[in-house]
């Protein structure tokens, strides 16, 4: 009778303990086919309309209350920077939103990109923060909770587009630093993002996602010599809120091509499923060892050298 | 302390005295010397000069980077977010310290008792390993003092770095309790001896699975970044398995290596049960990191059949893979191997050394070198380089005040 009550006590245990480590695990694996909020906002960037003025660089820096830049936004030179040998300019925790030119080969036309958080459906720098600072929110930006950000930088690993940018120079309070889609002063209202309304060319169209990808698809049926045949974001890591179309492959305008199609935490699933498994199987199998290799043995410790000079395997 | 022992001067190894009354605390810490004689000591070993140069020069710059935020003395990269502090003193570190679970696992779990006059060095190896990693840590983060907001305040539960975060922490806890029977052996506080001992199994299995768990998340972290690291280096089904295997051998060969350098330096520490067993454990320690290495390297070429990039092994990358590969894997197991076969000591001591290498170098690679390959390379801030010196500095300093102290390389006498 004893030995029936706590084997069940053994199994309820059991279960309360897979419970409790699943959790994490299961949260993963349910977020995986996540496809976004259905009444997600994004933008729809169309390269070809872009003529390098930086007006969205100017109204996000008004609207995010970001310092003044070192060389005014109606400094085109900025274009001929180059860092660290090969790099074109980057976001940075005082600009979140740059305009870099590229010359694509076999056109006299330069083509402008404008970088800034893509809002992924599953961002990575979301999935990879140990606070759980990130949100996504159903209106579709990734916001961040400044005031619980320990200052790991795990998200800007995680970021594929190089997006997440830190304040290392502050000493008492530095914090990540990037684009929230102007959350907490237009999106949340509907509005859209300062950057999108302040174009002269309509590069940017904003809309709910799922309608502006029948947008984008549209403009490349109507004029297939235009645009080349692909959506940049409407795959990549997942999908992204913010995704762009284009004359000239994305490579050529610094795109990363190789992204995978998947969101990233998928690559991360094969470790977590394991961790319940380790958890679970490992202290029955080391305590199974342990009564094997050491039955009708003394246990003792320190006192026992009858087999110090014993040669094994 | 060397010199004094060509004299007979005999460092304190016992709870009494010769006389049968009591050290006390102070005469302890002198390692049961006069004050002048162990001033004079102190003074006479040049590596304590050594330690003091960089403790001079190191210091005024860990306080500077705590004045002057982070961005004072790193590039304050956006793309290398991970620099020397994480790269070398997270991801080398705690590999390098996988030696207390593996001894544990030996020693308490499958009962070779053989392996007992190394176990306490593993043991500590493993704690000071881990305690320095999170120095580094410390040093890195933004924001430490909120270091605990993941364990109390805000949970991101899927996160790996969260695993790492709880795993080391609880780990690091496991391993303060495994070492305290050296410590309270050495304060003559026997209750707690006795029940730490009693719960030796539990510790020891907890230990296995913390470490199997976070050695693989440390892997795992880099799956995060697909398009940065280079593929080579990367794949997200085997990396965790990589840095939990290739942690084996690396604990047992940092073991060996620390065990080299303390019998050549502080033999005078060691007791005759150390000294007389060191080459017969070091030669089976040797047979299972031989065994570590070739797993790994198996799981290694496995990864890159899987993702089918045999391509890349001709171009540059690949060049500096395949020199990975057989300098900090093949060459090393090949030497543990034979020094194992044919029981020559020295011989292992040199493949644990090129292990130890290996380790540090795959694991800088993965972190810092072929990371953000696509972009730019960059090499670290030399005061980054010079706080990670000086933590390191300390580490060696702290592991030898506690190896001349407590009874980790000898049996303490009643």
């Amino acid at each position: 009778m004893s030995s029936k009550i706590s084997r069940r006590r053994f199994l309820a245990g059991s279960a309360a303990g897979a419970a409790l480590v699943m959790h994490p695990g299961k949260k993963a694996f349910a977020s995986g086919s996540f496809s976004g909020f259905p009444d997600g906002m994004g933008v729809l960037v169309d390269l070809t309309r872009c003529v390098g003025c930086r007006t969205c660089e100017a109204a996000c820096n008004k609207e995010q209350k970001l310092p003044e830049p070192a060389l005014p936004f109606d400094d085109y030179s900025v274009f001929d920077e180059i860092h660290h040998g090969n790099q074109k300019r980057r976001t940075t925790d005082k600009a979140y939103t740059i305009v870099n030119r590229y010359e694509p080969e076999g056109s006299d036309q330069p083509l402008y990109r404008k970088i800034q958080c893509n809002h992924c459906n599953e961002p990575a720098c979301l999935t990879s923060c140990f606070v759980g600072a990130y949100t996504k929110t159903p209106e579709g930006a990734v916001i961040y909770d400044q005031h619980v950000c320990v200052g790991c930088r795990n998200c800007m690993i995680a970021c594929p587009f190089h997006i997440p940018a830190y304040t290392y120079h502050s000493v008492l309070n530095p914090v990540i630093k990037k684009c929230i889609f102007c959350y907490d002063t237009r999106l949340k209202e509907g509005r859209p993002p300062a950057c999108v309304e302040s174009c002269p060319q309509q590069v940017m169209t904003f809309g709910k996602r799922k309608d502006l990808m029948k947008i984008a698809r549209e403009r490349i049926r109507k004029n297939p010599k235009k645009y080349i045949d692909h959506v940049y974001g409407e795959h990549e890591v997942g999908g992204t809120g913010w995704f762009y179309i284009s004359s000239a492959p994305f490579a050529e305008a610094g795109f990363d091509e190789d992204l995978p199609k998947e969101p990233i935490i998928n690559n991360v699933k094969d470790f977590l499923a394991m961790v319940p498994v380790v958890l679970v199987v490992w202290p029955a199998l080391f305590t199974g060892f342990h009564l094997l290799a050491t039955k009708g043995k003394s246990h003792g410790h320190g006192d026992d050298h009858s087999n110090d000079k014993q040669e094994g395997h | 302390m060397k010199k004094l022992a060509t004299y007979g001067v005999k460092p304190h190894d016992s709870a009494l005295k010769e006389d049968g009354s009591s050290w006390s605390l102070m005469e302890k810490l002198f390692l049961g010397l006069p004050l002048d004689q162990y001033i004079g000591q102190a003074i006479r070993n040049k590596f304590n000069w050594v330690l003091a140069v960089i403790f001079a020069i190191g210091f005024p710059v860990i306080i500077y980077r705590f004045i002057f935020s982070l961005g004072a003395v790193t590039h304050a990269s956006y793309d290398y977010p991970w620099g020397l502090f994480l790269g070398f003193g997270l991801f080398c570190m705690v590999p390098l310290s996988a030696s207390g679970f593996m001894l544990g696992t030996t020693v308490e779990i499958f009962g070779r008792h053989d392996f007992e006059p190394i176990e306490r060095l593993a043991l500590l190896n493993g704690l000071l390993g881990y305690f320095f990693a999170v120095v580094y840590l410390l040093v890195d983060l933004g924001q430490p003092w909120r270091l605990s907001y993941p364990m109390i305040y805000s949970w991101g539960p899927a996160a790996v770095l969260f695993l790492v975060g709880w795993h080391v922490a609880t780990y690091l806890s496991v391993q303060v309790m495994e070492v305290s029977t050296a410590f309270f052996e050495w304060i003559g506080f026997q209750r707690g001896y006795e029940f730490i001992r009693k719960g030796t199994v539990g510790l020891t299995v907890s230990g296995i699975i913390l470490s199997t768990l976070h050695q693989g998340a440390l892997g795992a972290l880099f799956v995060y970044a697909p398009g940065k690291v280079h593929p080579l280096w990367y794949s997200a089904p085997f990396q965790w398995l990589h840095y939990f295997i290739s942690s084996i051998p690396a604990g047992l060969c940092m073991v060996i290596c620390v065990s080299t350098i303390v019998i050549y330096t502080m033999k005078w520490r060691c007791d005759q049960r150390f000294i007389d067993n060191l080459d017969r454990i070091t030669i089976s320690l040797a047979k299972g990191a031989a065994l570590g290495l070739i797993t790994y390297l198996i799981m290694k070429i496995i990864a890159v059949a899987h993702d089918n990039e045999w391509a890349y092994i001709v171009t540059g990358w690949g060049v500096w893979w395949l020199f990975e590969i057989i300098v900090g894997v093949i060459v090393p197991m090949a030497l543990l191997a034979y020094g194992a076969h044919n029981k020559l000591a020295g011989i292992c001591r040199i493949g644990a050394f090129i292990t130890v290498f290996g380790i540090l170098l795959n694991r800088l690679n993965t972190a810092l070198i072929v990371f953000n390959w696509k972009l730019y390379q960059e090499i670290p801030h030399k005061w980054e380089i010079i706080i990670s010196i000086t933590i390191f500095a300390l580490y060696i300093a702290t592991y030898r005040f506690i190896l001349a102290r407590l009874p980790i390389l000898y049996k303490y006498k009643d």
